[in-house]
């Protein structure tokens, strides 16, 4: 961690830290709050996502899969078999690295359009299977009455400790990446996004580190599944689409593909969008996606990561010349 | 006018197994026909670009929808609606090419994935917005009741969809490897600066590609609405198929697509019809990841080429 992510890191904690005592008390932002716990779900996903899209720079449309076998896995061992939620969720995100390493192995060697038809059509492949097996999934109609969570025999109910510790969780996550790509590893992953080929013959052992990213990847995803399973305690099969896959694909070309903090950001922003602002377009939201998947991937490769330092460039710059006066 | 896709099961009654048999390669070359055709579509725009086009597959469904709304709306006959709707769907892929494509024509392979993951996003939305949620049906293109073969059903459409893909197959062949514009075409796809070295003017040819393979898109969407009706949401799926067949088939090859997707409809409705209806999507699909992985040059690539542009 350089200087710069170390005061980042800081700041969005203590942003995130103040942020129920600010909404709870202002009435009309007050269920912010649950907005939040879904922002901090997803941003778990785009983690993960941004780490295998933005530095090793291998696209996938699966997230929403691994996302779904998370929280099936988590949803049918504690309400079908009657498991410990916090027993359940490794596990989820073992069924979770098991396929992705199944998957990921064959489908990692294909490039660019290669491999997001692949993850497009393992994802739907997913979705099809949790649709049909009624017996375990309850199919179209989903799954009810999933217990929540517990804490050392203290449920948790309340909204303000289920947002302190699934942020905790972000945090942790975030750290861990933070870690990762400023180590050997992560340069390694530079190098494959720079150049595939180039990296190989340094050295980078780049099939390996695709695959163990995109795992990386899918665990995030199923333990962000089963957090949201225990959340919302109940699930139906259509959380999990193709739709979803893109929606987290957005997350991350909207914060900015390599920063790690765009990635959290454009989780946040998008939550918002999805369940507060974009509601009154009911079913037309999927044409304001579309249209803000355009803008970014033509006008804003870069994402809004990209736009601060030449906001904080353009204010600083202000700032010399009013001094100068 | 519409007539459902599948007989009911009195159909069957008392009939023996070959006749069950012979009605699901009957229903199954006839998606197979309109995966190829939507393969094909894909095939046009990767021989001159080396882009996979995501939207593909919403050119089928717009193709549907317009000759719809042209039969529906507008009471034009079917057979000028089919032509209106193709015509249509090319301007459609006229716009996304020259205000879309072109702005990106710079941008790295993710960045063009997305977009045009965003342009499908947006023609499935803007289908929603003007025709609905319901399926639209169109009146068959000839009249006349089911023909019976050995007890099975073959509804005169099915002659038209075989009529008209083979159609398009054969005048496609013809002008890629007998016209100027097509051989200009093929050019751009092998080297597109020696290309525009002798003369070619490549962006007229990747604006021509797209609107060719919208047009065909469109065609395959009209010739199925009758059999299968059309809604918004079918787009991803028969996108997604297709480009089963496109790879099964060996990219850029349109007798191979045609094979592959007759190969991937039959498969399609053999598992429909005796393992389970539920899974027959998934059937394609399965097809597709196996083709990736294990033979991405394609069933009848024998040179291991179509893979190297990535």
């Amino acid at each position: 961690m350089n200087k710069k992510d170390r005061w980042a890191f800081v700041g969005m904690g203590l942003l995130i830290a103040v942020f129920p005592g600010v909404a709870l008390n202002v009435k009309c932002i007050s269920h912010y709050v649950d907005v939040m716990i879904f922002a901090g779900i997803f941003s778990l996903v785009s983690l993960g996502l941004c780490m295998l899209m933005g530095y090793a720079g291998q696209v996938s449309m699966a997230q929403a899969a691994f996302f779904g076998i998370g929280a099936y896995s988590s949803g049918i061992l504690t309400s079908r078999l009657g498991w410990n939620p916090w027993m359940a969720m490794p596990a989820g995100a073992g069924v979770a690295a098991l396929v992705a390493w199944v998957i990921g192995v064959p489908a990692l060697r294909l490039k660019g359009h290669y491999l997001a038809m692949a993850t497009l059509g393992f994802g739907v492949i997913v979705h099809i299977i949790l649709g049909e097996e009624v017996k375990w999934t309850g199919g179209p109609s989903g799954m009810v009455d999933i217990p929540g969570l517990q804490i050392a025999g203290w449920k948790l109910t309340s909204e303000v400790a289920w947002y302190y510790m699934i942020w905790s969780v972000v945090f942790i996550a975030l750290l861990f990446c933070l870690h990762v790509i400023y180590s050997r590893v992560g340069r390694g992953l530079r190098a494959i996004h720079e150049e595939e080929m180039a990296a190989e013959s340094m050295g980078v052992p780049t099939a390996c580190y695709k695959v163990q990213i995109f795992v990386f990847s899918a665990i995030l995803s199923a333990i962000a599944g089963s957090f949201y399973t225990h959340y919302v305690t109940c699930l139906n099969p259509g959380s999990f689409n193709l739709m979803w896959s893109i929606r987290f694909v957005l997350m991350v070309m909207v914060g900015g593909m390599q920063s790690l903090w765009g990635a959290i950001l454009g989780a946040v922003l998008l939550t918002f969008a999805g369940n507060e602002w974009l509601q009154i377009f009911s079913d037309f939201e999927i044409l304001v996606y579309g249209a803000m998947l355009l803008c970014a991937a033509l006008f804003l490769p870069g994402g809004l990561a990209s736009l601060v330092p030449k906001v904080i460039g353009v204010f600083r710059n202000s700032l010399t010349y009013l001094c100068k006066r | 006018m519409c007539q459902p896709k599948r007989k009911s099961k009195s159909w069957f009654r008392g009939t023996s197994l070959g006749t069950d048999f012979l009605q699901y390669t009957i229903t199954g070359l006839t998606v197979g026909v309109i995966y190829a055709m939507v393969a094909i579509g894909y095939n046009i725009i990767y021989n001159v670009t080396e882009i996979i086009n995501f939207a593909q597959g919403e050119f089928v469904m717009l193709g549907g929808l317009f000759a719809a709304f042209f039969v529906g709306t507008l009471h034009l006959p079917v057979f000028l609606a089919f032509f209106a709707a193709v015509l249509t769907t090319g301007c459609v892929g006229f716009a996304m090419e020259r205000f879309v494509i072109r702005r990106a024509r710079n941008a790295g392979v993710l960045s063009l994935i997305i977009i045009t993951i965003a342009v499908s996003i947006l023609l499935k939305g803007s289908a929603m917005l003007g025709y609905g949620k319901d399926p639209h049906c169109l009146p068959a293109f000839s009249t006349g009741g089911p023909i019976m073969i050995a007890g099975a059903v073959l509804q005169p459409q099915v002659l038209w969809i075989f009529g008209v893909s083979a159609l398009v197959v054969i005048a496609l062949s013809v002008f890629f490897h007998r016209s100027f514009y097509g051989k200009a075409m093929l050019a751009c796809a092998d080297n597109p600066i020696a290309a525009r070295m002798v003369g070619i003017p490549v962006r007229q040819m990747v604006l021509l590609a797209f609107i060719l393979s919208a047009s065909i898109g469109a065609a395959a969407g009209v010739i199925i609405t009758p059999i299968s009706l059309m809604d918004y949401d079918r787009g991803a799926m028969l996108g997604l198929k297709g480009f089963g067949a496109a790879v099964l088939g060996g990219l850029g090859n349109f007798y191979g697509a045609l094979l592959a997707g007759c190969v991937l409809g039959l498969a399609e409705s053999y598992c429909a019809g005796y393992l389970s209806s539920g899974y027959k999507d998934a059937v394609a699909l399965i097809f597709l990841l196996m083709a990736l992985f294990f033979k991405p040059e394609g069933l009848f690539g024998a040179e291991a080429a179509s893979l190297k542009k990535f």
